[in-house]
């Protein structure tokens, strides 16, 4: 029963105090960044103020605008970049239209009405519809293949595009332009960027800067034609090439216009509301109409407009402030922009247009391609711009709003915070520490020091939480350093290690290396530092082994291994010792031998004087002090008595131990002898993330330790009791039962399948111990006990990596490959005056 | 002794990060490392924490990471990298028409 119509005053009274005051509800058009932003921060000072709905044009959930070049060139999925998704909407009982743009408003009526006919009534209305791309009305420009760079179905044609092949022209250098030229690039396109201009970016850039970046990306293989004014777009029926106004013609399939955006505001002209530029708000995002709110790049707020995400938070701020009563207001913003185009850094804050009463200080280091200027009056930054290297802009930027007198630290300013804040090679701890309070640390979300020191405070003790939490770093991620280092700054010690970055070079962890390995199809160690931004020539001998090893791993029989990228033991198939000589383990299948092989260890020892042998714990026996010019000789014996390289030295399946069971052991109850020479001669050769023992008792009595290996069978009188995730290393640990099997064919398929999984899944470096106790028992039995069909292609993606690896690294080289490992380039035999 | 230097082979014969070795009658042995951009630089094949052969190690950038305990040296200056401390004889190295060259007094000082 609705209350309006009850019966007597009496019933009406007693049903208001048991219903609660219907919502007031709000409706907003446009479901981008600010529009979900402000319903967030709405969210956050009172959840139960408003019931929300929200229209959006684009058929998507809310997403990260800023993100989608990422998306064009492969480093990450939509499914990446959505900020919130439909449980957000659904948690928050917000409801969502979407796909169905709003096509008008009637302020008298309190209604707006979509495109589809849906009329629905608000209180108060939030206009965040962002901006519309502008298209030069060339000729030609509405040709199929002529797209702008705005949202989500643009990427997607421009990837339809690229998967042609073919040409590209990009139409205009700004940010925009060179995002999509680059993308399309690495999606293989030939890209020639047309700039109006004489220099790139040059809202951002000055001249110099302009013109390094357009050297270095003419460097990777763009062309990039600067004062190109577009004359007419060409083609029958669709684009065909783009011909500039002196005369010159170039072909292109895809034709993408990047020359600028305006602020969308027909909807609200259309509607009467004041429009300018923009349309037109207070400094609590209101409108001419108080119950009609815009916020976003659609607005002007004291006659400026923008076109970066940090006003519209500072914006979306002020707008929730005012809603629930406690208005601040906005005042505006001033701009710095800190971006990476192409995987090039680039920062500008200010007015650097120079000038009357203005003075430079620049600096210049074209080999390291790192060029400065900062741009003062009467002692104060006004503008800076950075290339390069883009580290200071924070400071810069800081200064700038504060208006500091810069005075005293004029002669170092150019060298950065650590210089100018006092000895040359300063800590960089310490620059972080000396940061203000309302330093800005992540621009994509605008987060300042003192927030992230708030939320550290309140209990993130991780990089994740901190981005879960403030959203610092959680976007382009190219503040992390700085995150990182409050967080050492303000926790100490205490510092969560959390999912690590691969190594110094990189910002991205092993499982986003490994994920993107295989998604962008990377199949050497250059390209993936370059796909991935790495910060070092080539790397450091952290990543390289595990780039090496990934690769492998990934591209089985493509991937071409890197030798230099391996530690001495792998190059050389032995293990290095501490004064510098080797020792070789040959393989003992099973930890059975012959007298053969006897026979033949014993010469080897002899002939070249090996002071000693030894029996290693995994039953195999180690000769030692062997010098590395005489390794391929020892090979090529051991080799010529049919003995294969045992790989003691990888990180690779070391061992096979075995007790003697049913053959000979009056408990055993299986052939356990046979089963481990079977396991050995399907897994030898594999590489592995780290070094992998298998081992199989004949019962349960376990002579051959099999619980405390990294695969372990144990025997008993009904089958095999597989188990796995044992170390007997620094951190002892005993296994977990996996499973039971009735037949050796059974033992063998799930130890592959275990095989692979760890191969494919844990971090290089990473024993079966610690992977199984980070992913859990219960994911692995998952994937290989109850699920057959995954268990199977897994045991098929090992044998298949294995046709290509069962090749004996020692036969080679004692035939007299890579001589270079073992033999001198040249030697020096002083005059014996020199001698003394 | 400047300007007195001894040729010890082939530029390619050096792997690119890589080193190869040349050893000294009656002394220590020299290791001679190749970069990514063609740089050659020359140690003495010891390591300043525990005489490690720098030779096997894994080249990155300018540096060189020791096979035993992954100290990192610097090829320019010999010098341990971060909170490590030692330093390794340097001998001036350089490539001529495609020839390695490395200072002769210096080789026999570092291998004395
Ligand atoms: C490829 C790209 C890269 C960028 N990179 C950066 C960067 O690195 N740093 C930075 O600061 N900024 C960057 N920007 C700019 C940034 O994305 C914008 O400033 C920001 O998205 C603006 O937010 P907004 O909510 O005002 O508009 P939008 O995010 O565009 O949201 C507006 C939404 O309203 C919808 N809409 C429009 N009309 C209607 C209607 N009538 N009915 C229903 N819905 C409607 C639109 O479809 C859209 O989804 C980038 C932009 C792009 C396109
Ligand atoms: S594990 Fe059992 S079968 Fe094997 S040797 Fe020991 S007692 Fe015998
Ligand atoms: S000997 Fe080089 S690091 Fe120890």
């Amino acid at each position: 029963m609705d209350i309006h119509d009850s019966p007597s005053p009496g019933a009406t009274d007693a049903i208001e105090i048991a219903t609660p005051r219907p919502r007031e509800h709000l409706v907003v058009i446009g479901n981008g960044m600010a529009g979900c932003r402000a319903v967030e921060e709405l969210l956050a000072r009172d959840a139960g103020r408003f019931r929300v709905s929200i229209f959006g044009a684009e058929p998507h959930v809310n997403y990260n605008r800023i993100m989608l070049s990422p998306v064009l060139a492969g480093e990450k999925t939509f499914d990446d970049i959505v900020i919130n998704g439909h449980d957000w909407y659904q948690d928050n009982g917000i409801e969502l239209i979407a796909g169905d743009p709003v096509a008008a408003i009637d302020r008298a009526a309190k209604t707006v009405t979509s495109q589809a006919g849906r009329t629905i009534g608000y209180d108060k209305l939030l206009i965040a519809t962002g901006s519309d791309p502008f298209i030069i009305p060339v000729p030609g420009h509405d040709l199929p293949g002529v797209i702008s760079f705005r949202d989500m179905a643009d990427v997607d044609a421009m990837l339809a595009a690229a998967a042609t092949g073919g040409d590209a022209v990009v139409i205009g250098g700004g940010l925009l332009g060179l995002e999509a030229a680059h993308g399309l690039m690495l999606r293989g396109m030939k890209v020639t960027v047309l700039h109006l201009m004489p220099t790139l970016m040059e809202r951002q850039l000055d001249e110099a800067a302009g013109w390094l970046l357009k050297t270095a990306l003419e460097d990777r293989g763009q062309t990039v034609l600067t004062g190109a004014d577009t004359a007419e777009i060409h083609g029958d029926g669709k684009v065909a090439g783009v011909r500039l106004k002196d005369g010159r013609d170039i072909p292109a399939s895809l034709v993408v216009m990047a020359v600028g955006i305006r602020p969308s505001v027909a909807l609200a002209r259309a509607s009467g509301l004041a429009v300018g530029r923009g349309i037109q708000v207070d400094d609590h995002m209101v409108t001419s109409d108080p119950d009609v709110l815009a916020v976003g790049e659609c607005v002007e707020h004291d006659g400026q407009v923008y076109g970066l995400v940090v006003p519209l938070w500072e914006m979306c701020r002020a707008l929730a402030d005012g809603l629930v009563g406690k208005p601040t207001g906005y005042r505006g913003s001033v701009t710095s922009t800190k971006l990476k185009v192409a995987g090039l850094d680039v920062f500008s804050a200010g007015d650097f247009s120079g000038g009357e009463n203005c003075e430079d200080i620049v600096l210049r280091d074209g080999a390291r391609g790192i060029y400065k200027r900062v741009v003062l009056r009467d002692n104060r930054i006004i503008g800076a711009v950075l290339y390069g290297d883009t580290g200071d802009g924070g400071w810069y930027f800081d200064l700038l709003k504060k208006g500091e007198d810069v005075a005293d630290i004029r002669d170092v300013l150019i060298y950065g915070q650590a210089f100018a804040s006092g000895g040359g090679r300063a800590d960089p701890k310490a620059a972080v520490a000396a940061l203000s309070d309302d330093a800005e640390i992540c621009g994509c979300n605008g987060v300042s020091k003192g927030k992230v020191v708030a939320c550290i405070e309140d209990g993130a003790t991780s990089l994740d939480t901190v981005r879960a939490t403030c959203k610092a770093s959680a976007s382009c991620g190219s503040c992390t350093d700085l995150v990182e280092t409050l967080l050492a700054l303000t926790l100490g010690d205490s510092v969560e290690s959390g999912p690590k970055t691969l190594c110094e070079c990189t910002s991205f962890t092993h499982d986003d290396v490994r994920r993107e390995i295989v998604a962008q199809e990377l199949k050497s160690i250059p390209e993936v530092m370059q796909k991935l931004h790495w910060s070092t020539p080539d790397g450091c001998s952290s990543c390289r082994p595990a780039l090496n090893y990934y690769l492998l791993c990934a591209w089985p029989g493509d991937y071409a291994d890197d030798q230099q990228s391996r530690f001495v033991n792998e190059r050389l198939h032995a293990n290095i010792q501490k004064d510098g000589t080797y020792s070789v383990v040959p393989r003992m299948w099973g930890g059975i031998t012959s007298p053969t092989e006897l026979r033949a260890i014993a010469d080897v020892v002899e002939k070249y004087d090996a002071p000693m042998v030894k029996v290693t714990g995994g039953q195999r026996l180690d000769i030692f002090g062997i010098r590395k010019e005489d390794l391929p000789a020892v090979w090529a014996d051991l080799n010529a008595a049919g003995m294969v390289s045992g790989h003691a030295y990888g990180k690779a399946l070391r061992t096979v131990k075995t007790c003697v069971g049913s053959e000979w052991c009056r408990f055993g109850t299986q052939d356990s002898t046979g089963l481990g020479v079977k396991l050995e001669r399907m897994s030898w050769g594999s590489w592995m993330p780290h070094k992998f023992k298998i081992a199989v008792s004949g019962c349960p009595r376990n002579c051959a330790e099999a619980t405390i290996k990294d695969f372990g069978v144990v025997c008993v009188d009904s089958g095999y009791e597989l188990h796995v995730g044992g170390n007997g290393g620094t951190k002892v640990r005993a296994t977990d039962l996996l499973c039971k099997v009735a037949t050796e064919r059974e033992a063998m398929e799930y130890c592959a399948a275990f095989i692979q999984l760890y191969r494919e899944e844990a971090r290089y470096l990473e024993r079966t111990a610690p992977w199984i106790e980070r992913v859990g028992l219960d994911t692995v039995k998952a994937r290989i006990i109850d699920d057959a069909e995954g268990r199977a292609a897994l045991t098929d993606r090992f044998l298949f990596s294995q046709s290509f690896s069962q090749d004996d690294p020692w036969a080679e080289r004692a035939a007299g490959a890579r001589p270079e490992h073992h033999t001198p380039m040249a030697a020096f035999t002083p005059r014996t005056e020199e001698m003394a | 002794m400047i300007g007195d230097w001894l040729d010890i082979g082939w530029l390619d014969e050096i792997p690119v990060r890589g080193a190869r070795t040349v050893p000294v009658a009656g002394g220590d042995e020299i290791a001679v490392f190749r970069t990514s951009d063609d740089k050659v630089f020359a140690l003495a094949n010891r390591c300043p924490h525990k005489n490690g052969p720098l030779s096997q190690g894994i080249v990155h950038g300018h540096s060189v990471t020791c096979p035993l305990h992954n100290w990192k040296i610097a090829l320019a200056t010999g010098e341990a990298q971060g909170a490590d401390n030692g330093c390794t004889p340097v001998i001036p190295a350089k490539v001529s028409a495609g020839r390695v060259l490395i200072c002769r007094a210096s080789t026999l000082k570092a291998a004395a």
